[in-house]
């Protein structure tokens, strides 16, 4: 911990977890794109149906990743966890 | 201003410094001492030979001359943009120019920068940016880029970049910026040898150009990210 | 197994360049020691900045490293990457590593914050000259595919040793603004055989701005670097005129060479053709043949 995965490059983004104390998952984004507020919103969703992390801080600085690589970094970051350290309900990862 | 005009008003006729294409050298007697003089003029492309023949000049200073004062007059459009000089490693030999600076002030020569006309692009990073400290005229002009073609690289609005740089000095042009970030330690003007006698009193060997930015406002963090890595 | 230091990021770099599990990061991306003024452009920041610093220790000795990411605003150098450069060189004189480690990869200053880039490259440059003098190596790698440009170029000339692969580069002015300012018929940036052949790492070997020339390979580059550690060369009167020596030789031997292949032909490669297609360890043998070392 911290995990860090990926690089603020061009249709690139990076994504940044911490634990935070406590059982919330929170999520900052700092994008370079403008108007996809619901997209982002669907991803981040998508996100925690499949990890349900807890007590972790997500911080992203994107520079305009599509969709399905914002995934990705997100599935990468989540998969670098320490063993223990996420998931409220057990859900695989 | 014109470096002849300049020299007269630095050292009136007591000096012998001459031009060679855009090369600046000789000496000059100043309150009772000899200084080198080196630099460039013309608004002077750095290319490969131009680097080698200032760095020259600076090294025959130490060789031959213990402890003589060095002033680098600074009037350049940057490194030279050719194929050629690319080829033949203009990075070495421009490096090698701010190795031997540095040697001069390493072995106690003062070493004092000005910038008289232009400074642009990274044309004095090894000349004037490696002396003790640079100095500039009020007239000078020193910049990285122009708005418009920062512009058109960064793809950021021009009037932007207008507006922003008018309460951050941090990337255009002026060499008000350059004095608020701490890369000019003041302009010189009025009593130009009275300038230079301050400057020799003031020569430091320690790079306080961080500390400057801070202290101007200009550059607030440079300083305290290099403490807290010294620190960690 | 081959790790492609090209491909890999600058903190996967410095991780498998090091001993296993001894880097330490320094204002790593949880500080979030970022750039204002990029936010103020409404460009995204990097949680470090585009720059990777810290210590760790490498074939057990302890040495302090920094790695820039070239994906990231071209590697260039602002206000806070440039400081983080200069801490690292201040804590090499208080810590005495065994070196002082620069994977560089940069296109130069980093126009929007072109004036503390501008000069946070020459600070960067006496740190780095300051630790020299103290005996302690400094050792530049080179093997982004951004190559290492601008300022960056102007620093890795004023370390003690440069390792470079052939993906690498390292030059003043990038190719586009060459041709920009003086037309494709001056450089044509387009051409990557042109590009590589007057700037990439086997030009930069045989001309020897570049000591060593390995492969794309993390483990290469280790190697190479264990290999340079404890040899520094600090700068004296005599070391500043053998340099010129070297490079007022340079001018006169192939001033008038239009293209790299008439410096290497000049300078005794048999095929200079084949050079592009060469591997890393077959160079060597080509710098054997140089004309000083001839009679």
């Amino acid at each position: 911990m911290p995990v860090l995965v990926g690089v603020v490059g061009s249709g690139n983004l990076e994504v940044m977890l911490e634990p935070h104390g406590g059982s919330t998952c929170t999520i900052d984004i700092t994008t370079s794109a403008r108007g996809f507020g619901p997209i982002w919103e669907a991803v981040v969703h998508d996100f925690q149906a499949r990890h349900r992390l807890a007590g972790i801080a997500v911080s992203i600085n994107d520079m305009g990743a599509t969709p399905a690589v914002v995934s990705l970094r997100l599935d990468q970051a989540a998969a670098a966890l320490p063993l223990g350290s996420k998931s409220i309900s057990g859900a695989p990862t | 201003m014109n470096w002849e005009t300049l020299l007269a008003a630095l050292f009136g006729k007591s000096h012998e410094v001459k031009r060679d294409g855009d090369l600046l050298s000789g000496t000059a007697e100043f309150n009772g001492h000899t200084l080198t003089v080196v630099g460039t003029t013309h608004h002077a492309a750095i290319g490969v030979e131009l680097a080698l023949a200032q760095a020259r000049v600076v090294l025959n200073t130490v060789r031959e001359h213990p402890g003589r004062v060095i002033l680098l007059l600074v009037d350049t459009q940057g490194q030279r943009l050719r194929h050629r000089d690319e080829l033949l490693g203009i990075n070495r030999y421009m490096a090698h120019m701010g190795c031997c600076v540095e040697l001069a002030r390493r072995q106690h020569h003062p070493v004092i920068g000005l910038v008289y006309d232009q400074a642009l692009s990274g044309g004095f990073i090894t000349s004037g940016l490696m002396a003790d400290a640079c100095y500039a005229l009020p007239e000078a002009e020193i910049r990285v880029m122009r708005l418009p073609a920062m512009a058109r690289v960064t793809k950021i609005d021009e009037q932007r970049l207008a507006e922003l740089s008018k309460s951050n000095p941090v990337f255009a042009p002026g060499v008000e910026n350059y004095v608020a970030m701490g890369g000019i330690r003041a302009l010189w003007s009025g009593d130009l040898q009275a300038c230079l006698s301050t400057a020799l009193l003031d020569a430091s060997t320690l790079d306080e150009r961080a500390a400057d930015g801070a202290a101007r406002g200009g550059r607030r963090l440079a300083a305290q990210v290099t403490v807290r890595v010294v620190d960690a | 197994m081959n790790r492609s230091f090209a491909e890999s990021t600058a903190r996967e770099r410095v991780t498998h360049l090091l001993d296993a599990d001894t880097f330490h990061e320094i204002l790593g991306p949880a500080e979030r020691v970022v750039s204002p003024h990029l936010a103020l452009l409404g460009v995204p920041s990097a949680f470090d900045d585009g720059v990777v610093i810290g210590s760790g220790l490498l074939d057990g000795q302890a040495i302090l490293v920094a790695a820039q990411e070239g994906e990231f605003m071209g590697g260039g150098v602002g206000e806070v990457h440039g400081a983080k450069l200069v801490g690292l060189f201040k804590r090499a004189l208080a810590v005495q590593p065994a070196a002082v480690i620069v994977l560089a990869e940069s296109g130069g200053v980093r126009l929007h914050e072109a004036n503390a880039g501008l000069i946070a490259v020459s600070e960067v440059m006496r740190a780095l000259l300051d630790v020299r003098a103290q005996g302690i190596p400094v050792i530049m790698l080179i093997g982004g595919a951004n190559g290492c440009f601008g300022g960056m170029g102007l620093i890795a000339r004023c370390a003690d040793h440069v390792v470079m692969s052939d993906i690498g580069r390292l030059a003043m002015s990038g190719p586009e603004v060459i041709e920009s300012s003086n037309g494709v018929e001056e450089f044509d940036s387009r051409d990557r055989a042109l590009v590589w052949r007057t700037t990439g790492g086997k030009h930069r070997y045989l001309t020897d701005d570049c000591d060593v020339l390995v492969e794309d390979d993390v483990a290469q580059f280790r190697t190479t670097a264990i290999g340079l550690l404890g040899q520094s060369l600090p700068l004296s009167l005599a070391s500043m005129e053998a340099e010129h020596a070297l490079l007022a030789d340079r001018l006169s031997r192939y001033g008038d060479c239009r293209d790299a292949l008439d410096i290497w032909q000049r300078a005794g490669v048999a095929e200079p053709l084949r050079v592009a297609d060469m591997e890393a360890g077959q160079m060597p043998a080509l710098k054997a043949l140089k004309p000083k070392e001839l009679a």
